[in-house]
């Protein structure tokens, strides 16, 4: 059950700018399909277009082929998991999942066997009987699951389902969808600003930006190939490099780096690099391709990483990451020039606009 | 998870309450407050209704005319309360859950019956309904009596106690927001079946506290409800206007004996209020 958006557009108050504008995209069947972008990007107005709680202005939205655009919420038998959980309060467990089916009047037995099947999907089969008030985050959210796929729903959306949890849980919950969705291959769409969530559980990544699609395709292409200096910037936490075209390189102080065809003599160029495309060298040593000499401004042990501020003669200020004992191998410390070697960056020709 | 325990050093909260001299002046006055306010008063009442003894109470509160006025007072309270229910919940709805142009107005426009004096009130029901009124000529015609009767009894009732519920459950419902509306709605329950099943016991405590203080004032309420009434003995005369005019003929324990009656008509609503507040805190 594939979900096709088109030219969806949505315009909240009359004059103002669109929260999503000329949408359009395809997540397939049988995948997850992640809406990536930062806060107000216009993610979570997409999914209530889809599910139906909003009405677009213009566009048109198909679940498996058939336009549903104007059918009511009601009749799209989709499932939804929100941020808040927005389980009933005052109803146990048993009660919450039960809900959708005791709409669609099934028979009592069905009912009971069906919300005893979702309990242990979740693995919550011992807390049916409490209410959402004496379980912990993480297990409200599993209820919210459970009450969302008890419908059978022809498609799963999730409006940021983990961002009220802590990193732990997060992550947990992370692996437990992963496994959930191998077993139900259900089609799902998956709300969120967290791109380390989006690159590792998705099949197909669909990056937005001011109620625009910046970008779409497979978490490789995304990461790999950003189409736009938004996407090389909101991804991979990529620093900027200043210069501009010259004898058809991108001539980034001491830096030379290969452009677009099209790029014209003199033009301005932009190179984004990810803190981890950049190989640290003792000064001096002349092994490498694309080297820059930079001065460490600072530098943070983090984890098994250290996160090392490199000032460029430029001027530019790029950060890098390199490996706790790398560093240690290094040798240097704050005001000291270090050879960088650049393996792989992003060149965007223009202006400069994030 | 482990959660800390915080040992917090005692001369700090000792620091927040007070010297005991300031707490026991504090006390001392809230307490001699009510006292002056409250309490002798409370007293009053019951002394002056039983200080002809238990049968003259009795026959005070039985008399023909006393006993119309408790049933005009309870049809009043029946008809007024159960229509600002319903109205108190769409209105309630509406403007938690909808921005329109007019939402400011509406709202202001239910305060009304709050901020403007119930003699005015009964007033503009009976410059409304009342023979030199619009609709004056009409009703004659039709034989319909409003003002000094039943109708405008009722109707003033309505008017007067329209704000409670609204501003009772609006908050609540503002607070909850509508998240588990929307989920009920994927879940492919009909509008109805979401308020019934999902947004009404959200928000019941809150009906219930605003319908309780909505009884209270449709029983107690004088100014308003005198003006329409006309004072007909036995026919428009409710419990509050009933102990007035025993009062002004210097019955002084009748009129304090149907008194009594509004009294603990209060004392209940205040041990039904107080039950509320703890159950919706429970919850």
């Amino acid at each position: 059950m594939s979900i096709i958006v088109e030219q969806l557009t949505r315009r909240f108050s009359p004059g103002g700018s669109p929260a999503v504008s000329d949408v359009s995209f395809h997540a397939p069947a049988g995948a997850i399909t992640s809406l990536l972008g930062p806060s107000g990007a216009g993610k979570s107005t997409l999914l209530r277009l889809i599910c139906g709680l909003e009405v677009p202005d213009v566009g048109r939205v198909l679940i498996d082929g058939v336009d549903c655009t104007s059918l009511p919420v009601q009749q799209r038998n989709v499932g939804v998991v929100f941020q808040s959980y927005a389980l009933f309060r005052h109803m146990t467990v048993r009660e919450n999942i039960a809900f959708g089916l005791n709409v669609r009047k099934l028979p009592r037995a069905e009912v009971e066997a069906r919300v005893d099947e979702m309990l242990r999907l979740v693995q919550l089969e011992a807390l049916g009987e409490r209410h959402p008030g004496q379980l912990s985050g993480g297990q409200r959210q599993r209820v919210a699951f459970a009450r969302a796929l008890a419908i059978r729903p022809r498609v799963l959306l999730l409006d940021e389902p983990f961002g009220a949890l802590d990193t732990r849980v997060r992550e947990e919950l992370r692996e437990w969808l992963h496994a959930l969705h191998t077993r139900t291959g259900l089609t799902t769409l998956l709300v969120t600003h967290d791109q380390q969530e989006a690159l590792e559980i998705s099949q197909h990544v669909v990056v937005m930006s001011d109620g625009r699609v910046a970008q779409a395709g497979s978490p490789e292409d995304i990461y790999d190939r950003p189409a736009s200096p938004f996407v090389a910037s909101f991804i991979g936490g990529a620093s900027v490099l200043r210069g501009h075209v010259l004898e058809g390189r991108a001539s980034l102080g001491s830096l030379a780096l290969s452009v677009p065809a099209a790029a014209r003599e003199g033009e301005a160029v932009h190179a984004y690099v990810r803190p981890h495309d950049i190989k640290l060298a003792r000064s001096g040593s002349t092994e490498g391709v694309t080297p820059f000499t930079g001065r460490v401004q600072r530098f943070k042990p983090v984890g098994g990483f250290v996160k090392v501020l490199l000032r460029m003669p430029s001027g530019d200020e790029v950060t890098v990451q390199v490996p706790r004992s790398e560093f240690d191998a290094l040798g240097v410390g704050e005001g000291d020039a270090v050879r960088a070697d650049v393996l792989t960056a992003s060149v965007f020709v223009g202006d400069y606009a994030i | 998870m482990f959660a800390p325990t915080i040992h917090l050093p005692r001369r700090r909260t000792r620091t927040l309450e007070g010297s005991p001299w300031v707490r026991w002046t504090l006390i001392t006055l809230a307490l001699g407050f009510l006292a002056v306010f409250l309490f002798v008063p409370l007293l009053a009442v019951f002394s002056f209704a039983f200080q002809k003894g238990w049968e003259a109470y009795l026959a005070a509160i039985t008399e023909p005319e006393a006993r119309s006025a408790i049933v005009l007072t309870l049809t009043a309270a029946a008809i007024a309360v159960p229509l600002n229910l319903v109205f108190g919940l769409a209105a309630a709805w509406l403007l938690a859950r909808f921005r329109f142009r007019g939402r400011a107005l509406l709202l202001t426009l239910i305060d009304l019956p709050f901020s403007v004096s119930p003699v005015i009130a009964g007033l503009i029901f009976v410059l409304l309904f009342g023979r030199q009124g619009w609709l004056g000529p009409f009703l004659s015609e039709h034989d319909v009596h409003v003002i000094f009767a039943v109708p405008g009894i009722v109707l003033a009732t309505v008017f007067i106690t329209l704000p409670f519920v609204v501003r009772e459950v609006l908050p609540v419902m503002q607070a909850q927001g509508s998240d588990e509306e929307e989920a009920a709605l994927t879940l492919g329950a009909s509008g109805w079946r979401t308020f019934l099943r999902v947004t009404l016991p959200k928000v019941k405590w809150g009906v219930l506290y605003g319908v309780i203080l909505c009884n209270a004032r449709a029983m107690g309420e004088f100014g308003a409800v005198s003006v329409v009434s006309g004072h007909v003995r036995g026919v428009t005369t409710t419990l509050p206007l009933h102990a007035e005019i025993l009062y002004n003929e210097y019955d002084f324990a009748g009129a304090f004996a149907v008194a009594s009656l509004l009294t603990l008509l209060a004392l209940v609503t205040l041990v039904l209020k107080k039950y509320v507040e703890l159950r919706s805190e429970a919850s």
